[in-house]
Parts: C-alpha cells; sequence; structure tokens
C-alpha cells in the first residue's frame, strides 16, 4: 500500500514542483527524498516507487506534448543529440533520465529509517 | 539509518544531478544540460507548441496611452489598431519579442562584438573584429544623436523597447526560446541601443564588404603590379546597362575631387616594387551577392492602368527570417510590409498611398588608412609632417569560462585604428590601418522608415529617403496617383578616380573625403519614358557621371540587364506577371558567355565524356530550372576555364587572391583582343591560346561532371542544394535540399543560401493588390508549426495575397483567425 502510496506521492509532488519554472529542475530529488524518508519502505521497493513516479509522469508529459505538437520539435532534437530523428527514442532517453534520477534520490531517502 | 548506503547512494544521485546539469562535450560543440534540456516541465519539450494553438489573449499594460486590438491571420500575420503611434510601436516590440526574441537578442550580441559571451573563446576573433571595426562606437553615436535631436524617433524606439521589454518581464522561465535552453544563456533586456546595434548590423552587411575587399585589392595590386592589375580588375563594363538609362545628362559636380600629386607612387603605386610579404589572408566578409532587386512599372504599362512596385531583397536565408512580416494602422497612418524584429516600423512594403523597395547601392563607403606610430604606446602617429595624438577607446570583451579581453582600441581622426599590434589577424600583419566608414556616423535611417510608412506621394518619399545615410540603397517608389521613380541615396563619398580601392595613406591629409555627394546629385529618375524603374545593384550611372563608383567588382552585371531586357517586352502587365518575373531563371550571362566559349572549343580535341558534357551543354535552353542539367555542366566548365586561364596569375601569391568577374574574362573574348593573361607563365617556350585552356577547363570540369552524375546530382537543384539555415547553423532546425532554381546572375537570385529573402509585390489599385513572402515563418520558435511554413510555397515561386484592410473588415474577413487585446491598465 506505501508502495502505491509513493508513487503516486512522487509523480504528484514532482509535478507540483515543475510548475514553477523558477524552482531548479531538480527539485523532486528533494521531493523524492523526503517522501522517501517520511514513507519508509524497502531500499528496492522505494527505488522503483521513485523511478517509476519520475519516470511515468516525464514519459506522459513528454508524449502527450509530441503528440498535440505532431513530433515537430522532437523529431528535430532527436536529430540534435543525435538519436536518429526518432522521436519515440527521444520520449524514452526523457523518462530514462527522469526514471534513474527520481530511483536515485528515493533510494537515498529508503537508508534514513528502517521500514516499520 | 544505514549511514554507508545512504552516504553511497547520496553520492551517486548527487554527482547525477551535478553531470546532468552542466554543459556536456558533444563533438566539437557542447551539449546542453541534459536534466534541465530534458525535464518536460522545463527544457526544450516547453518549446513543442501545439498545432492547433490558439493565439487568443489579453494583455494588460500599463505603458500604453490607449487600449491596442491586434488581429492575427491564418498566417499569423499581425494587424495592428493602435489610437497612438507609440502605442502601435509599443505592441510591434512586443510582438517581435514574443515570436523572434532569441534572433534578437543573438543577432544584436554578434553586432555587439559580444558572442564570446554566450558562446566561449573559440569566437573571440569574430568579437575583435566587431569591436575594432567600431560597430559599437557607431551605434553610441547614433543614440547619443538620436536623443539629443530626435525626439520623435527617441519616443519610437523607447516604446518598441519598452514593448519588448514587457513580453520578457511576464515570460516565464521554461517559456524561454529554446535556442537559450540549447545554448545555455539568459535572455538580457532590450535597450535602444540594440536597436542601433542591429541597424549597424545591416550596414556592415550591406557595406561591410570592403573591409577585406579594399585589402584584397590591395594585396593582389601588390602581387600584380598596378598595370596587370588595372587589366584584370577593370572597371570598365561593356554591357553594363544602368540604373539610369545610358545617355543621361548629368547636372555639373557641385564637388570635384581632386586627385593628390603623389598618388601615382604613394597611393596607386605604379612604380613600386612587388611586396610579397604583405601578402597575407583576408577575414570572413559579407557575401558579396547580397543585393536585391527592385522596379516598378508605370500605368502605361500595366493592364489596370495603375502602377505595380516589385521588391525582393537577396540577403543571407535564415531562420528565424531576418523578416517578420506585419500591418501597422494609427489614425496618422496604415502600413503594411516586412519589419525587421529589433527595429520598430515597417521597412520594405506598402501604405494607403504608395509602395517602396530597396536594393543595395554596392558603392565604397569604407575605407582604410595606413598609419605610422611613433612607438609601441601607439600614442602619437605621423600626420601632415607631425605626430598627432590619438585617444584610446577601451571595451571589454567578456568570455565565458575564461578572462575577459580588453581591446585598447586607438581612435585617430581618420577613425578607429583597427588593425595594430596588439590585433594580428593575419592578413593585415605588418600593417598599421585606420578605418574610415559612413556607418561611424550618427544615422536617422529609422526615420527614413518611419517617414515612409506615412509617405503620400513622391515629395514625402524624397522629404523620407534624403535623412538616410548607411547603407546607401536604391529606393523605388511607386503612387497610387500614377508616379513612379527610383533614386540611389546615402551618404556617398565624392571620390576620384579610385580613391579608396586600396588603402590609403593615412599620413598625409590630401587623401582624406573630399565632400560626401549632395543629395541633389545622386542619381535619380522619374516617370522615365520607357514606363518602369528598376535595379539589380549594378552600377547605377554611366561613365558621364560626375563621381567615382567604385570598383566594377560590387556591381553585378547581368541580373540588371536581364530585368531591363524583360521589362521593355513587357506590356499589359499584372501582379501574376511580375510574380513570375522575380521567379524568373532565365541565363543572360550564359546567353553571352556559352556562344563566347564554344567558339573556342574543338570538338575533336576532347575525350567522348567531355563531348557528351559539351553536347548537354549545348543543348540546354538557359533556363537556370531545378532539373536542367546543362546549367550545371555550364557552371563548372566556365569555373574550370576561368581557374585555368587565371591560376597562373594569381597561384603564386602565398595565400589565394580573388580572381577576376566573370564579365572580365567574357568580355575579353567578345573583344577577340589578343589575350596575353592566356598565355601560362608557368610553362616556358610555350605560348598556351585561350583554345588551350578551354581545352584544360572542359576536361577538368568533365570529371566533376561525371562524379555528380554517378550520385546523381548533376541537376541543378541536387547541384545548387539550396539551403534556409538556422542561425546557429544546426542542419536538425534548418531547411535543405530545397526544390528551386536560380543562381548568381538570374533574376531568381537563389543561391545555395543566399537569395530573395521578402519577395513583394504590390498592385496600386483603389483597394491595394499585394503578394508577398519571405522563406521562414512568422514564429522564430523551432517547435512552432509557424516556424517554417512559407519556405514550400516560396521555393516553388508561389505568394500569398497579403491582407491590408481596415480594423471593422479585417476582423470579419474569413483569413482572421485570433485577437490579442492590448489593455491599458489604470493609473
Amino acid at each position: 500500500m506505501k508502495f502505491i502510496l509513493s508513487i503516486i506521492l512522487v509523480a504528484l509532488v514532482t509535478f507540483a514542483v515543475g510548475i514553477y519554472g523558477n524552482l531548479p529542475w531538480w527539485s523532486f530529488v528533494i521531493t523524492n527524498l523526503i517522501i522517501a524518508i517520511a514513507l519508509p519502505i524497502k531500499p528496492i521497493q522505494s527505488f522503483v516507487a521513485g523511478a517509476l513516479g519520475v519516470g511515468a509522469l516525464w514519459a506522459g508529459l513528454a508524449f502527450g506534448i509530441d503528440l498535440a505538437n505532431n513530433h515537430i520539435l522532437s523529431t528535430k532534437v532527436a536529430q540534435i543529440l543525435p538519436l536518429g530523428g526518432s522521436y519515440i527514442a527521444l520520449i524514452l532517453v526523457t523518462a530514462f533520465v527522469g526514471a534513474l534520477l527520481g530511483g536515485l534520490a528515493s533510494l537515498t531517502g529508503s537508508f534514513v529509517r528502517k521500514p516499520a | 539509518m544505514r549511514i554507508l548506503p545512504f552516504l553511497v547512494s547520496a553520492t551517486v544521485t548527487a554527482g547525477l544531478v551535478f553531470t546532468l546539469n552542466i554543459q556536456l562535450k558533444l563533438g566539437a560543440t557542447k551539449a546542453p544540460r541534459l536534466g534541465y534540456f530534458l525535464s518536460p516541465q522545463h527544457g526544450f519539450w516547453k518549446n513543442a507548441e501545439k498545432v492547433n494553438t490558439n493565439f487568443d489573449a489579453s494583455i494588460l499594460a500599463n505603458d500604453l496611452k490607449g487600449d491596442v486590438d491586434v488581429y492575427m491571420d491564418d498566417r499569423l500575420v499581425p494587424h495592428i489598431y493602435a489610437d497612438h503611434d507609440e502605442d502601435a510601436y509599443y505592441v510591434q516590440g512586443y510582438l517581435h519579442a514574443k515570436y523572434r526574441f532569441w534572433q534578437m537578442d543573438f543577432q544584436t550580441r554578434v553586432a555587439a562584438g559580444r558572442l564570446s559571451e554566450v558562446a566561449g573563446a573559440d569566437k573571440l576573433s569574430i568579437d575583435r573584429f566587431f569591436r575594432r571595426l567600431g560597430m559599437v562606437y557607431g551605434a553610441e553615436k547614433t543614440e547619443t544623436y538620436i536623443n539629443e535631436n530626435n525626439p520623435v524617433m527617441k519616443a519610437t524606439v523607447d516604446a518598441y523597447t519598452a514593448g519588448v521589454n514587457a513580453y520578457l518581464d511576464q515570460m516565464a522561465p521554461e517559456d524561454m526560446p529554446f535556442e537559450y535552453k540549447l545554448m545555455n544563456f539568459e535572455p538580457e533586456k532590450w535597450t535602444p541601443k540594440k536597436t542601433y546595434l542591429f541597424l549597424m548590423f545591416m550596414s556592415y552587411d550591406l557595406t561591410g564588404r570592403s573591409a577585406s575587399a579594399d585589402l584584397q585589392l590591395t594585396n593582389t595590386r601588390d602581387y600584380l603590379g598596378y598595370d596587370l592589375f588595372d587589366k584584370l580588375y577593370t572597371n570598365q563594363q561593356d554591357s553594363l546597362d544602368p540604373i539610369i538609362p545610358k545617355g543621361t545628362a548629368y547636372a555639373e559636380p557641385s564637388i570635384i575631387p581632386v586627385k593628390p600629386a603623389s598618388s601615382d607612387i604613394a597611393y596607386l603605386k605604379k612604380e613600386a616594387n612587388v611586396d610579397i610579404a604583405k601578402v597575407v589572408e583576408t577575414p570572413e566578409a559579407p557575401d558579396p551577392n547580397n543585393g536585391s532587386n527592385n522596379w516598378a512599372v508605370s500605368g502605361t504599362m500595366t493592364k489596370s492602368g495603375r502602377p505595380i512596385v516589385c521588391s525582393d531583397p537577396h540577403l543571407g536565408l535564415n531562420l528565424p527570417s531576418l523578416w517578420y512580416e506585419v500591418q501597422i494602422t494609427t489614425p496618422t497612418h496604415s502600413t503594411y510590409g516586412a519589419s525587421f524584429p529589433g527595429s520598430p516600423a515597417v521597412i520594405i512594403g506598402f501604405n494607403d498611398s504608395l509602395a517602396w523597395g530597396v536594393t543595395n547601392a554596392g558603392r565604397d563607403v569604407l575605407d582604410y588608412y595606413e598609419l605610422k606610430f611613433k612607438d609601441t604606446t601607439q600614442n602619437e602617429y605621423w600626420y601632415n609632417g607631425a605626430w598627432k595624438a590619438v585617444t584610446k577607446r577601451v571595451e571589454v570583451i567578456k568570455v565565458k569560462d575564461s578572462a575577459d579581453v580588453v581591446e585598447n582600441i586607438a581612435m585617430s581622426h581618420w577613425g578607429p585604428v583597427m588593425f595594430d599590434a596588439a590585433y594580428q589577424n593575419p592578413q593585415s600583419k605588418g600593417r598599421t590601418l585606420a578605418v574610415k566608414w559612413t556607418a561611424h556616423n550618427p544615422s536617422t535611417g529609422v526615420e527614413t522608415f518611419y517617414q515612409l510608412n506615412r509617405a503620400k506621394n513622391i515629395d514625402d518619399y524624397s522629404k523620407a529617403i534624403q535623412l538616410w545615410k548607411c547603407p546607401g540603397q536604391n529606393f523605388v517608389v511607386a503612387t497610387k496617383s500614377g508616379d513612379i521613380a527610383i533614386k540611389q541615396q546615402g551618404d556617398f563619398v565624392a571620390r576620384w578616380d579610385r580613391q579608396g580601392d586600396f588603402i590609403m595613406p593615412g599620413e598625409d591629409s590630401s587623401y582624406d573625403w573630399q565632400g560626401i555627394i549632395p543629395f541633389e546629385e545622386n542619381p535619380m529618375i522619374k516617370n522615365p519614358e520607357r514606363g518602369f524603374v528598376s535595379s539589380a545593384n549594378q552600377k547605377s550611372t554611366d561613365a558621364s557621371y560626375p563621381y567615382y563608383l567604385g570598383t566594377a567588382s560590387s556591381f553585378p552585371l547581368y541580373r540588371g540587364i536581364s530585368v531591363n531586357k524583360q521589362l521593355a517586352t513587357m506590356s499589359q502587365v499584372t501582379a501574376q506577371d511580375m510574380q513570375a518575373l522575380q521567379a524568373n531563371n532565365y541565363n543572360v550571362f550564359a546567353e553571352q558567355a556559352r556562344p563566347a566559349l564554344m567558339k573556342f572549343i574543338e570538338m575533336n580535341r576532347l575525350s567522348k565524356d567531355a563531348q557528351r558534357m559539351v553536347q548537354t551543354m549545348s543543348q540546354w535552353n538557359l533556363y537556370n530550372h531545378p532539373s536542367e542539367k546543362g546549367i550545371t555542366i555550364f557552371k563548372l566548365i566556365w569555373d574550370s576555364v576561368e581557374s585555368a586561364v587565371w591560376s597562373d596569375e594569381l597561384a603564386g601569391s602565398a595565400i589565394p587572391l580573388t580572381k577576376p568577374e566573370a564579365f572580365v574574362l567574357l568580355e575579353q573574348m567578345n573583344r577577340d583582343t589578343i589575350f596575353t593573361v592566356a598565355d601560362d607563365i608557368r610553362t616556358k617556350n610555350k605560348v598556351e591560346s585561350l583554345k588551350d585552356q578551354v581545352l584544360i577547363g572542359i576536361e577538368k570540369a568533365t570529371l566533376k561532371c561525371l562524379e555528380l552524375e554517378k550520385e546523381n546530382k548533376l541537376s541543378w537543384e541536387a547541384y545548387k542544394a539550396t539551403r534556409v539555415m538556422h542561425l546557429t547553423k544546426i542542419p536538425a532546425l534548418s531547411r535543405l535540399n530545397l526544390p528551386i532554381g536560380g543562381g548568381v546572375n538570374i533574376i531568381n537570385a537563389t543561391g545555395e543560401n543566399h537569395g530573395p529573402s521578402w519577395r513583394m509585390v504590390v498592385h496600386l489599385t483603389d483597394e491595394i493588390e499585394a503578394y508577398g513572402l519571405y522563406p521562414g515563418g512568422q514564429s522564430g520558435n523551432p517547435g512552432s508549426p509557424y516556424y517554417d511554413s512559407f519556405v514550400d510555397y516560396w521555393a516553388a515561386g508561389k505568394y500569398y495575397r497579403l491582407l491590408f484592410l481596415p480594423k471593422e473588415k479585417l476582423k470579419l474577413h474569413e483569413r482572421t483567425k485570433w485577437h490579442i487585446q492590448f489593455k491599458k491598465t489604470a493609473a
């Protein structure tokens, strides 16, 4: 239950701190850490929750934006980065970066308290 | 708490945040800060605009005098309706910023010599070049002059600036333009000085070629000696069809420039020893093809009985485009056309009463003077037999990730000392050179456009352009009442023959400019009998004009011949005929050069492949259409023959010298004169005839043709591969390999990355019938469908009908899509 709750909370809070563009892009690292401390679960679970929460959010946001944009920008960026011009690869890379960092942040937090 | 795992995990997390938050190396360039760039709430994803975005908006602004309504049409062109002129410019600034701010910021940083501040030490040489050329110096002088003498322009530029900054103030950080995120720098507030810097950049783009050409010509003259130089780089153009028709009589000049007595030896160096040590490299220069076409046909030539104005400025083809379409309507005037993001008002366009367009005059307004400093402090230089003190201008260049660079620029009475001991640009080694340039003088150029936007008749037009100083332009105009005219206007130096073609002696005041040609004496023609006026960057007059115009290499010859030839045969002209003429691909140079070349071709001495290529070339229809192969072969053969003819004269130089203009070889061939330079001076005991050189040239070109044929790239469009490049030169943000014909010497002057940057046709009927487009789109955002929405249409030679209507009609027009309201907030 706490695992599911963690995923949802991570996604919601990550989204919330991202609304204000003046906050740094990595603000969710801090909030994931705090969530992991507040809701202690096993480190493995915590990593997966953080990764899924941020990864799914970023994938979802990027996918939605890209669809509404007819892939105009993603196709260009995927040539610059370089990902062979594939917007799918770009969405996956976006999700992966978010997931990796989100997971690591939550993992770090999970070491602070033992799960009850 | 599990300390060790915590510490390990925390370190890895922090390390990853750090790595994703800095710019990593990506090949030769730097990647964006990846974490930031990819974050869907911060980075580039935020710039991916919905394809069906609703641009309706309501904006509160406390700097306005009244409310302003903007209607956006289906091409995202804003139609601004304001009750006060200043409010209109405020909103123009706001919209330029909203759709084009990155390019405004970037271009003015380049002009100000501040590129290394955002792009790093690699760009330092470009910054130093612009600083020492006096770009900031000139902009500051204009700003001071306008602030002190011209309250109306000051108010205009101030209102524009306030509008730009109003947008920036309310822009959310995540909505920052894409390129800032990619290159990792931040927008900077607009200032009036930036507007003047932008206009300085246009002066550089259109007259700055002399900054390298004068050095190049001097180097070439030093290498060849004056007599051979004068033969190869002749100023005589037999086939010239000037802007003002041949045979026109000119008034007695009010200034008679006197050539200094010492000039043969001290300046032209007719008897000097050739000094190869000084022959060095040249810096990057503005495109020699920066030019344009414009013309007006009178009612006697048109089907409607009303004049038509056409203008297509040829500039670098970039995304975001240099141009932004706009309609501005206030109680004082109503105008439509192409504007510069970075400047208020419409630059090329029309109003209720008339239409105007510009082409570059090509006149030389930038000279170098060679100085001798007393010692290495560079505080005094030799002038008129005495040591004269300089002042020092200090400019600090900030460099990203590196220490500041300070330029101490000596200011002589000629102007800034551009090349000296501190600035070791390889091309000027051994020389200390001051630069004198009309763009250093205060400019009221903005007011020219401000007044043209409001002009009602030829008198108003004349008053408006009288204010124009730099870069010299050919202003074409036609009015609803039926007048047509063209005038070459700018601050032009009253020169003696060849004055300023080369570096001039700086120790002698007799080499100074002896005056600026008065407005009345600048070439003009109004309502000529032939029913049209035109210009295509050729010389404005024949040799009977009393002032020296400059070197022939500044004046392309063939496009003008083509325009005039076509116009002379036309009658019952419609706007559609004029569109077709702007897109005309006929090659008048090849029409003359191909038969001249064929005279010297001995088919039986050619290889099989070469014969086949010559055959294809000789059967070519002389149109530079996209699918033609004949033009590609012709171009390669001509270039190759030219190299064969000139290479021996120029090849011994330590640096590559510019080859003579194409017309020189062609006119020599046509004159059938004994062609001394055709002999290859490297082969002793053998005199090559031109026939031999042609043979060598064709065989060489054939190899290239066969290579292209194999790659399926012999068609003109594939060979030329026209592209519209993003300002950062990133291919993914550019449009490549466009299917379009044209080229150098062609009315459709589309080259590889250069060509008609705004095509406009205005038929001055009661309700104005106007067409136009540019190869770009109204949005500068690469993530917007409006980023490059005109490009395909442009390549196809098609046009949009421009909506120019009063508010009540436009509001209800079927093509009007969105409404942006600017509301004045209560004080």
